[in-house]
């Protein structure tokens, strides 16, 4: 561990660094549209549509068609493998829609969890076969950046040292061979909410994973510079007991990536996991709002919280399609909002008054 | 890895924050002045001083006993043992009289370096047995931090994984220990300044042991909002052939630290190593004008390097002690204006000028 084998030069350095600043740039996120065949099956299911290459070419349409509004909230868009290659009704590719608007070009890459065997129900993720030929053709095809999904599970015995080791590991392969292609690696150790554990449980794991992931990644020589993370909020667990505002929530957040994420990582892109639409934003609002120093920008990479009125209204009928549309636009700016600091609340929101974020030595 | 058994209660962690804190106020750093009585013989036989307890003494005295203008400058003491119980020549206690000007008391508490068999003359430091009930003992007798410093060298074969994983693991220790009984650890991974190595290698090396540090403490659960970092600066090997601008070790500096410092360490407090008083000032100064974000304090921690003109101007003279104390009161205050950015050199290093800092990916 004495010498250095530069695995990139200034220039590849200085590309990656620029995208990543680009898709986290003032005001903007990530459109996570990423959603597998078998998740979109999820989706569909619930407005009764079927799930057809058609019908998913359709439903993203809907996203992407969106007009001049989003361009100031969206820094960028996850891709799925087949969505890359489609086309609007009117035959133009995808790709292009979005990027003409300056928005930049995402894909995932990995395939999926695979079980870890000898532990209690917890998982890797695969896809490292290849992925440098793939990332190779992703970035012909147009994409700058892509994204990796680790999953670790809370319970009495997870998440296993095992676990944990093995998935930050495989997020820093993933993260070093997408770099060698100037494809920005989004790194995803997302710890799921399943559960009734507490804030401050999620917490103390958020932590563990993230110290693994950054120690994995300078073991891998990855340039932090060149890349971002999309970690969960800390939050209960979906089953737990006691309620806490989106302070609370904030300040567990704020406080777990304060210590494990170096700044050298220019911005960290929240999941939002099974939180609601207005949820996610209260949540990401607050966090932007934390008193603590936070040298990275704070935004947001959601699926379900940008998407969900929208497939609602959208319900596989053509003449919902603008609607929906304006339903997604809505949640983009919204967001944007957010991630300044600057959303005043929507329906449940009381007084924008005050905000209590209480010590941080409680944390 | 899955459940907390938390370490400080909300309290304990607010005693040691403030600690840390008010060490690194702004404008403020450290005095080390806990040089072993066999690195007191190094510093007292070059000016001709008989190296007895005595003069030890006297020669903390003087500068123990320099005026109000220090209390701006100075945020806390390193003591050595021995330091720490002797008085004044009017009898007062030297911590007591630290104290009560505010300056916070701090004690080295490491045991020194010892060698790591099978390595290429590589060290781990020793000091851990009974460690708890000396940390107890020198905390009722006035200390509120501690100082523990590990060596790594550069070399064809060094630093190997064993010096920096061993070396992360007992700072780690030391750190966790300290906290229990209040008091703040300062942790010092020391990459010495000997060799030919350049800028780069230093900086890669420098990344690499601090990665090893922060997940160490990280596995050791070690509140890092409670503890300070001692590094040394990036600079070149001592016998590089190629000479290196102030605002080129700053930038290899900073960069470094951003790639592997969680915000939540209070601040860094670089080490002097072997750096002149002019030139350690300067850097500092750099450092702190660096265009990156930097989320900690960034200060000095210095012996040597605020310690030198003293040395040479006392000479074991009585009639020179005020002027002996007038020079560390000018480096003092040399130095508490390089950590807030608005030091001006004096001698031989040209003109203030406009920074010449290059931009930050070449680093």
């Amino acid at each position: 561990m004495t010498h250095q084998f530069p695995p990139l030069s200034e220039a590849q350095k200085r590309e990656l660094h620029e995208t990543a600043l680009r898709i986290v740039s003032p005001g903007k996120g990530i459109l996570a549209a990423d959603e597998s065949v078998g998740s979109m099956a999820k989706r569909l299911a619930q407005v009764g549509v079927e799930n057809t290459e058609e019908n998913r070419r359709q439903y993203r349409q809907i996203l992407f068609s969106a007009d001049d509004r989003i361009n100031g909230c969206i820094g960028g868009v996850i891709f799925f493998h087949e969505t890359l290659y489609q086309h609007s009704d009117k035959g133009v590719p995808f790709v292009k829609m979005i990027r003409e608007r300056g928005i930049l070009i995402g894909v995932k890459v990995d395939k999926g969890v695979v079980p870890l065997a000898g532990t209690s129900g917890e998982t890797t993720t695969q896809g490292l076969d290849g992925l440098s030929e793939r990332c190779a053709q992703y970035k012909k095809d147009g994409a700058v950046f892509a994204k990796w999904r680790c999953v670790l599970k809370i319970s009495d015995s997870n998440p296993s040292k095992l676990a944990i080791a093995e998935n930050a590991n495989v997020l820093a392969r993933y993260s070093s061979i997408c770099q060698q292609h100037g494809i920005v690696p989004i790194i995803e150790p997302e710890v799921l909410p399943d559960g009734d554990h507490d804030l401050k449980r999620c917490q103390y794991v958020t932590e563990k994973v993230l110290a693994a992931v950054y120690k994995a990644m300078s073991d891998h020589h990855v340039y932090l510079e060149g890349s971002l993370l999309k970690p969960n909020m800390v939050t209960p667990g979906h089953s737990c007991s006691t309620k806490y505002s989106p302070e609370e929530v904030a300040m567990a957040t704020v406080t777990a990536i304060r210590r494990t994420v170096p700044p050298a990582v220019p911005g960290i892109a929240f999941l939002s996991g099974g939180q609601s639409e207005e949820e996610a934003s209260v949540h990401l609002n607050a966090i932007n709002n934390c008193p603590l120093p936070k040298p990275w920008v704070l935004t947001f990479s959601f699926g379900r919280a940008l998407q969900a009125s929208a497939l609602r209204a959208w319900r596989g009928h053509k003449e919902n399609e603008k609607t929906a549309t304006e339903q997604f636009i809505k949640r983009a700016e919204v967001n944007s909002l957010a991630c300044q600091g600057k959303y005043a609340g929507g329906e449940n929101h009381g007084e924008a008054a005050q905000r209590v974020y209480g010590s941080c030595h409680a944390y | 890895m899955t459940h907390q058994y938390p370490a400080l209660t909300a309290e304990q962690k607010k005693e040691l924050q403030d600690i840390a804190q008010r060490i690194v106020a702004p404008g403020k750093g450290i005095l080390a002045a806990d040089e072993s009585t066999g690195s007191m013989a190094k510093r007292l036989n070059p000016i001709g001083v008989e190296n007895t307890e005595e003069n030890r003494r006297r020669y903390r005295q003087l500068l123990f006993t320099a005026d109000q203008r220090i209390d701006s400058c100075i945020g806390g003491v390193i003591f050595f043992h021995e330091t720490l119980y002797q008085k004044t020549d009017d009898g007062t206690p030297f911590a007591k009289l630290i104290k009560d000007r505010g300056i916070v008391v701090g004690i080295k508490v490491d045991k020194g370096v010892v060698p790591l068999a099978g390595t290429n003359g590589e060290t781990t430091t020793q000091g851990l047995d009974g460690l708890s009930e000396r940390c107890a003992q020198y905390k009722k007798d006035g200390a509120d931090f501690a100082k523990w410093r590990c060596v790594l060298k550069i070399s064809e074969t060094t630093p190997s994984s064993l010096a920096i994983m061993e070396n992360a693991n007992v700072l780690a220790r030391y750190a966790s220990i300290c906290q229990q009984n209040g008091i703040v650890p300062i942790v010092e991974p020391e990459i010495l300044p000997d060799g030919d190595h350049d800028l780069k290698r230093c900086q890669y090396v420098t990344e690499k042991v601090l990665a090893a540090v922060y997940k160490a403490l990280s596995d050791h659960h070690v509140y890092l909002e409670g503890t300070l970092l001692k590094p040394n600066m990036v600079t070149p090997g001592h016998s590089c052939p190629t000479k290196f601008s102030s605002e080129e070790i700053a930038m290899a500096t900073v960069t470094a630290l951003r790639r592997t410092v969680p915000p939540a360490v209070t601040g860094v407090t670089f080490l002097s190593g072997g750096q002149s008083e002019e030139e350690a000032s300067m850097n500092l100064n750099s450092i702190n004008t660096c265009p990156l974000l930097k989320p900690w304090a960034l200060t000095f921690s210095y012996g040597r390097a605020l310690q030198a003109s003293a040395l040479n101007a006392w000479r074991g003279e009585l009639n020179n002690e005020k002027a002996a104390t007038e020079e560390f009161i000018k480096r003092a205050q040399a130095n508490g204006q390089a950590a807030l950015g608005k030091f001006e050199s004096s001698g031989t290093c040209g003109a203030a000028g406009k920074s010449l800092y290059v931009a930050n990916h070449a680093y």
